[in-house]
């Protein structure tokens, strides 16, 4: 059996006690949210924090809310409760596409979305989603909080805007209206990590594409975005024509690597294919026809 | 001791009598639910890692970073001086008991321990023993190894070449990475039809390379040992996780010198094993090292990770096969060419006269006039291979091999892959049938069984569909390709007649023995290890078969060597076909015994009655009977007894088999590929099996599940590659993906009986069917997927990349990293 180093551990009663301990247990110290992501890597003992903040007591940090123009999801908030919203599905079902292909039940069950971003696996589905959708995220410390944007939040492989000290605390996702979204992920195995994957998001003037998300994952695509692509789109009528021209810019800008999911030149295919189906199902849902 | 006639044991026994009891409790044959579950299911199941001894110590293993690796130095002061470790060994401290180096199941040493070089990532280098499994393992970080790297040895095709680096320098006068050429069938014979087939103007040759990659068994419960060695007695007990009790008792005490009355080892449940567990890995001999150095029990078990890192594996052929054919489809000749990756070790687990185990039926199910192979073992810097996985000593990769051919001889020449097979099949009238290399093939109706498999499959409505499919695909619709796959296997398990076959000078018989208490209760003791295959229940129903007897009044003994007869275990789909035939043995030889005690109590002849209904009646007087609880406590009592039983109707016998058993079956996989992702989803799975009689066709059933979702695996994700610096790259579970119920349809399964004319119940094995036989029907469904993109053979495991790739003309080679 794979067993952990020594380690500490700790239950934060409060975001500001979470926020206390990671002081006071030093850079060493790490947050547990659902921990499917960290405790497998003690196990390997890839990682050995010196102490574990456990935050699985925030309950007030498990939510999804409509405020404004804005759905607003507490950091805590599990995996199986976005694929199971009914909110999330009504204003972007990119969501439950994408959390219906992450891992499996036990590991929805138990996961978080805010635990998804900070770990910040470059094949991580959520992260594509979020920047798709270009969903702001809250970040609170002992100085008080500030709003980042999705696609500033992550610095590089397991790397994000999160300081020691720090907590993601919601992430905030605008309506759009005429809008509509998609995911779709191709991997070797269901609860594998991606292959490829690839979000979008479509906002419609008429039959114009007013706005544009597109979301790339295990790619290597800086910071999860197609951003060559979404510009070669804004602007443009919403045609299968369109959306082909898109994945192909996609396909030219992102950066994956080789690795047994696959090659480098098959990784770009899959990149060109799946963004013109999501921008043709995204496209289809903004119109109401799926 | 006894009079009893042998003639009346043998022989056959009608099975449509015995199929008839309610599905809860047959007496005798018949679905019944699995008497183990209720244990397993109430999570009562008892594992090696279940166990805790008083002062029980454990320990942990360090392993070689590198694939291969000179070491020039081992320093283990600071893990000695950590407060909880107990004990450090090395490779130097087994080689003052003589144990550094062990020998394996095929003629080959392998180290316990590396003294002189690392020759594997993930080889054993030392031993921590602690007070807890956490101290242990902290405690290897503190061992300090320096290495000296070397070139490692990882491409199979090259590691014959002149210069390449010899991994086995430990042997004396080795100069290259050889282990073994073995041929088989007749290459003259073989070589003049494909001459003619060459010359001739209506014949072929079709040649095609075909890689069985690397996979591993990788069972849910990992590999570990609990070893007690008491200083007092002097007796070794080991827990284990085995698949063979006895043979690995007996090569405890040949290799350690310990006395064998002196060694018990004990296989409590074990968590799968498919092959696995069939060999001696270096923590099961650290532990009871280790346990003989601090005078404690030692428990080790492996993680996931070491698990399949460093136990055997399995496949890695490298083959060539051509075909001689005449363009009308009526193959004439097979020639096959194989390089196989034996790993650093040569620790394949088969029988000692086969060193490329079965792989001689690589005939298949087809009427040939000649056929030769040769095969090649090579060393590479890999954990040792060549372990049974569910694959029936190879015949997975002779089955695969062979029905990849057909299906590309069907391809070259533009037939219907079913109507080649129809055309090619061996007939139910040509058995008993020896095949081009020498196998004496039991019995079958193949063309009836693969009817039975295309009616059931619906293939013309399928090769409809396909069609229209493809003219979309064509006019440039996104439409998923429909890919149909046949294959046909015929297996060859139960060894093994003891005249060729052992396992390092160890007959495969196996043993059984049956005690009838005075109430009438029975004790089957087996020398087979169940692994989740369901023995406690088959094994009973055998037993009530045959004395008239509930399967809920036989508990059945396995896996402690003080407790049952001795045997070689469960492996290779033998435990039906040699445990099984000795069990119905051993119960008629308790019956014959019952008969003689039966005549006593009514006064007439033992040759006046006859076996009726389940008890033992004076022919002609229905009402004059006596049941074996009846006899048996009759058998205790003061009943003066005839001569011949001397006071209870116990009995043992071991069962020698005469031939083996071959159960074959018709697959049909029916997927779904979208070429421009190069996924592959498998919409159904038809299974038509003959495994002969069914004792249980509830746990036949299951059987053939299990297999058919291992063969899932196996063709579309499994696979460990390796990158030229030797790194494994299927770690983990992460990394070497195991299907889940999300890739497998449901199972659409049928049967033909065709008994096993010389087993005593006429049944065959089953275990490893689908395992075999699933593979190559899914890689030839996809393959039959990609005909618009001209794809002939794309090498499993066929994940979307590999599909996408050889729909490109790309093919990926999937025994290395890709780049």
């Amino acid at each position: 059996m794979q067993v952990p180093a020594q380690f500490a551990y700790e239950k934060a009663t409060s975001v500001d006690d979470a926020i206390e301990l990671l002081a006071r247990h030093g850079p060493e110290s790490l947050i547990v949210a659902g921990g499917h992501s960290l405790i497998p890597m003690m196990k390997l003992r890839l990682a050995e924090p010196s102490t574990l903040i456990d935050i699985n007591g925030l309950t007030d940090l498990d939510y999804i809310r409509v405020e404004g123009d804005q759905v607003r999801l507490g950091a805590m908030t599990r995996h199986a409760t976005v694929l199971e919203s009914a909110v999330v599905r009504e204003h972007f079902p990119i969501l439950p596409d994408a959390e219906r292909t992450i891992a499996d039940p036990l590991v929805r069950n138990r996961g978080t979305v805010g635990g998804s971003l900070c770990q910040a696996d470059p094949s991580e589905d959520l992260s594509a989603a979020f920047s798709a959708l270009r969903a702001d995220v809250v970040i609170r410390g002992a100085e008080g909080q500030r709003v980042v944007p999705v696609r500033e939040f992550h610095h590089g492989p397991y790397e994000t805007a999160v300081a020691h000290g720090e907590l993601l605390i919601e992430v905030r996702v605008p309506i759009r209206t005429r809008t509509g979204s998609a995911y779709q992920k191709v991997e070797r195995r269901a609860g594998d990590w991606a292959v490829a994957s690839a979000g979008s998001v479509v906002s419609l003037d008429g039959d114009t594409v007013a706005e544009a998300g597109i979301g790339l994952t295990a790619v290597g695509a800086s910071h999860f975005v197609a951003a060559e692509a979404e510009d070669a789109l804004r602007g443009r009528p919403a045609t299968d024509e369109a959306f082909t021209e898109a994945g192909r810019i996609a396909a030219e800008h992102c950066a994956p690597s080789a690795d047994q999911r696959g090659p480098v030149d098959y990784k770009r295919a899959l990149v060109a294919e799946l963004v013109a189906r999501t921008l043709q199902r995204a496209t289809a849902r903004a119109r109401g026809e799926a | 001791m006894t009079s009893i006639d042998d003639s009346r044991i043998a022989g056959v026994q009608d099975p449509s009598v015995q199929i008839h009891a309610a599905p809860e409790t047959p007496q005798g044959y018949g679905s019944m639910k699995r008497k183990e579950d209720a244990r397993f299911v109430r999570g009562r199941g008892h594992y090696v890692d279940d166990i805790v001894l008083p002062g029980m110590l454990h320990g942990a293993v360090l392993r070689s970073p590198l694939a291969h690796a000179r070491i020039v130095s081992i320093d283990t002061s600071a893990a000695e001086a950590h407060p909880k470790v107990h004990a450090v060994i090395t490779g130097e401290t087994l080689a003052g008991l003589g144990l550094a180096w062990m020998p394996t199941l095929s003629y080959d040493t392998q180290a316990v321990l590396a003294t002189d070089k690392v020759r594997f990532q993930g080889q054993e280098v030392a031993f921590v023993v602690a007070d807890d499994k956490y101290s242990a393992r902290d405690a290897l970080a503190l061992i300090d190894v320096e290495y000296e790297p070397l070139t490692p040895v990882i491409d199979a095709k090259t590691a014959l070449d002149r210069g390449s680096p010899v991994v086995r320098d430990d042997k004396e006068g080795k100069t290259d990475n050889h282990i073994f050429d073995w041929e088989s069938g007749d290459s003259a014979a073989t070589d003049k039809v494909f001459a003619e087939a060459e010359a001739a103007e209506d014949q072929v040759v079709v040649t095609a390379d075909v890689l069985y990659p690397r996979v591993h068994p990788a069972p849910l419960e990992t590999c570990g040992a609990l070893a007690d060695m008491d200083p007092v007695t002097g007796k070794l007990t080991l827990w284990t996780t085995t698949q063979a009790p006895h043979a690995h008792r007996t090569l405890y005490a040949m290799v350690a010198g310990l006395p064998e009355h002196k060694i018990r080892v004990v296989s409590p449940d074990i968590g799968g094993g498919f092959g696995n567990k069939v060999g001696i890995y270096p923590g099961y001999v650290c532990a009871i090292v280790a346990s003989i150095v601090t005078g404690k029990p030692v428990k080790w078990m492996e993680d996931r990770s070491e698990n399949l890192m460093s136990t055997s594996f399995a496949r890695d052929y490298h083959m060539r096969g051509e075909v001689a054919v005449t363009k009308d489809g009526r193959i004439r000749a097979v020639r096959v060419d194989v390089l196989a990756d034996h790993g650093a070790f040569n620790a394949t687990a088969q029988p000692t006269k086969f060193p490329a185990g079965f792989f001689g039926v690589f005939t298949g199910s087809y009427d040939l006039e000649a056929a030769h192979c040769a095969v090649t073992g090579v060393y590479t810097n890999k954990a040792s291979g060549g372990v049974a996985y569910a694959c029936s000593f190879r015949i997975t990769e002779a089955v695969y091999l062979i029905e990849r051919l057909v299906d590309i001889v069907a391809h070259d020449l533009e037939m219907d892959p079913a109507e080649l097979r129809m055309k090619n099949l061996l007939h139910a009238d040509q058995f008993p049938y020896q095949s081009a290399t020498g196998w004496v093939y039991d019995s079958g109706d193949y063309p009836h069984t693969l009817q039975v498999a295309l009616d059931k499959a619906g293939y013309q409505e399928l090769r409809a569909e396909q069609a229209e499919r493809r003219r979309r695909h064509e006019a440039g619709e996104r439409v998923d390709l429909l890919g149909i796959g046949l294959s046909f296997f015929t297996e060859a398990v139960g060894a093994g007649p003891r005249r060729e076959m052992d396992i390092l000078g160890l007959g495969m018989a196996d043993g059984a023995d049956l005690r009838v208490h005075p109430t009438g209760k029975a004790v089957l003791g087996i020398s087979a290890q169940t692994q989740g295959q369901g023995h406690e229940t088959t094994f009973a129903q055998i037993v009530a078969a045959e004395l008239g007897m509930s399967p809920d009044d036989i508990e059945v003994v396995h896996g402690d060597t003080d407790l049952t007869p001795f045997g070689l275990g469960t492996y290779g789909s033998r435990s039906t076909p040699v445990s099984g035939a000795a069990t119905a043995m051993v119960a008629r030889k308790v019956r014959e015994r019952a008969r003689i005690v039966a005549a006593a109590m009514l006064e007439v002849s033992a040759d006046d009655l006859e076996w009726n209904d389940g008890r033992w009646q004076v022919a002609g007087d229905p009402e004059a009977s006596k049941t074996i609880a009846e006899i048996a406590l009759a058998a205790h009592s003061s009943l003066e007894l005839p001569e011949g039983v001397e006071g209870h109707l116990d009995a043992s016998c071991v069962y020698n088999p005469p031939n083996l058993t071959y159960p074959c079956g018709a697959y049909v996989a029916v997927v779904d590929v979208d070429p421009r992702t190069g996924t592959v989803n498998v919409r159904r799975f038809i299974a038509v099996d003959d495994c002969g009689v069914r004792i249980n066709p509830m746990i036949v059933e299951g059987q053939v599940h299990g297999g058919l979702a291992d063969g899932v695996g196996m063709a579309l994700m499994q696979g460990i590659a390796f990158d030229l610096d030797g790194n494994c790259l299927g770690g983990s579970m992460m990394d070497y993906l195991l299907p889940t119920s999300l890739e497998c349809p449901s199972w659409e399964l049928g049967e033909t009986v065709t008994p096993s004319p010389h087993h005593p119940i006429g049944a065959k094995g089953i275990g490893e069917s689908a395992t075999v036989g699933s593979p190559p029907a899914i890689v030839n469904a996809v393959v039959d997927a990609l005909g618009p993109y001209g794809v002939r053979h794309a090498d499993m495991p066929l994940t979307p990349a590999a599909v996408w790739s050889a729909a490109q003309g790309r093919p990926l080679r999937t025994d290395l990293a890709i780049t």
